[in-house]
């Protein structure tokens, strides 16, 4: 795939990330600001790949503890036990609530997986300059953007079991620390994902079609 | 190539240079490169926005004040609504989750309605209020971190988990968060901030543009 057109960047022009006017910076005034907006120019979002890569490196080591640390811990009268994600899942599973056990396990484990797999496949790709399949990594960078924040569900989960289950020695909800770990891996990847700039995909295809 | 670059326009996902043609109403110019949406040509888009804001900050005040479930185990009852999960999740010691569950829930979507409604009153009107750049660029900021659908599921499945343990009485934030879900997606498919962002360039105002 071939890129006839030119990009705004090669040709000197930037467009504003807020308001979206295509504007030419002038590299004497100093650091560019939008004309219309005054929000900040840049052709790329600044050193893009390098603020991604460690936003997702701290999400990869976040993953662990927030998959292995319980996020919720119940107390009855009789037994107590504490969940971790997937045990959850399976708790809901084993108690024929299946469809909810489903929503649960996309939205947290494999949503925050997909997403974490996602974007080192984008940045090794950009990195590389790779020209290969443009289309279908625009895309994919779209779905990692989509559904980034529906991680947050077992974090809302437990905030209302933990607020509501507070029955004196009857019954009570604790949130675990895992939940730290796990509302740091949403956050961490959701950064990464906004620091990513897709227009990078396309970059290495017009220096192809350049020469 | 011409100087005047008011009619180009760069593709947010490829940086395409492209020049912009007008579109049919309730058209979507797409980029020819990568397929993201370019503009939407959405007439009376203001005014809509502006009922479906103001429905939707009604709701959610309604949504923010009762409780949105309760339980009975044994004759001994408990309910809460929003503000007091977070708070009580901040008495356990739980303080960033608080925070978090506090800033995508209620934070947020309060600017958001806020700042929509400060800004459309006044445009419907006919009328550009002072700050307009600066508030679309916050709201433009602080978009992806309003996570009320996401909550809304939240609910759903918490009903689920509790529906063993404990009988469970729904409150009217239940059906208010439902409305607000619903209303805040119906703002978000509505709202144009290019047609805003078109008011500005009409009307040159010096407290605006500077």
């Amino acid at each position: 795939m071939m890129r006839v057109t030119p990009s705004a960047a090669g040709l000197g022009l930037c467009s504003c990330r807020a308001c979206g006017l295509v504007s030419r910076p002038d590299p004497a005034v100093g650091p560019a600001r939008c004309p219309r907006c005054r929000s900040p120019l840049h052709f790329r979002k600044p050193n893009s790949v390098g603020h991604c890569w460690a936003l997702l490196v701290a999400a990869y080591i976040l993953y662990l503890p927030a998959n292995l640390l319980p996020i919720m811990e119940t107390g009855t009268l009789f037994a107590s036990r504490k969940d971790t994600i997937l045990s959850g899942v399976v708790h809901l599973w084993e108690t024929g609530s299946w469809g909810i056990a489903a929503i649960v396990f996309i939205a947290s484990i494999l949503v925050p997986l997909f997403k974490m797999i996602a974007l080192t496949l984008l940045l090794i790709s950009v990195q590389r300059r790779s020209t290969w399949w443009p289309m279908q990594r625009a895309r994919l960078y779209r779905l990692v953007d989509l559904v980034g924040r529906w991680s947050m569900l077992d974090i809302y989960v437990v905030t209302l079991l933990a607020a509501l289950v507070q029955i004196r020695s009857l019954a009570t909800v604790r949130a675990g620390t895992g939940a730290i770990a796990f509302g740091a891996v949403v956050v961490l990847t959701m950064f990464a994902a906004m620091k990513f700039d897709p227009r990078l995909i396309w970059d290495p295809l017009l220096k192809e079609s350049e020469s | 190539m011409s100087t005047n670059t008011k009619s180009l326009i760069a593709c947010r996902e490829c940086d395409l240079l492209l020049r912009e043609i007008p579109l049919l109403p309730g058209g979507v110019a797409c980029c020819c490169c990568c397929g993201a949406a370019l503009y939407r040509n959405t007439p009376g888009s203001l005014v809509r926005t502006l009922a479906l804001t103001l429905a939707a900050a009604i709701l959610f005040i309604v949504a923010n004040v009762y409780p949105i479930l309760g339980i009975e185990i044994q004759g001994v009852r408990n309910a809460t609504n929003l503000g007091g999960a977070v708070y009580s999740l901040w008495n356990q010691e739980m303080r960033m989750i608080s925070s978090l569950v506090c800033v995508t829930t209620i934070l947020v979507p309060a600017i958001e309605l806020a700042m929509m409604i400060y800004l459309l009153l006044p445009l419907s009107m006919r009328r550009v209020p002072p700050g307009v750049a600066l508030i679309l660029r916050i709201l433009h900021s602080i978009k992806p971190w309003g996570m009320v659908e996401v909550f809304m599921l939240g609910i759903l499945v918490a009903l689920v988990k509790l529906a063993d343990l404990s009988s469970l009485i729904p409150g009217v934030a239940l059906w208010s968060f439902g409305g607000v879900t619903l209303l805040l997606a119906a703002v978000a498919a509505s709202f144009n901030p290019r047609d805003v962002w078109g008011c500005l360039d009409r009307e040159p105002d010096p407290k605006v543009s500077a």
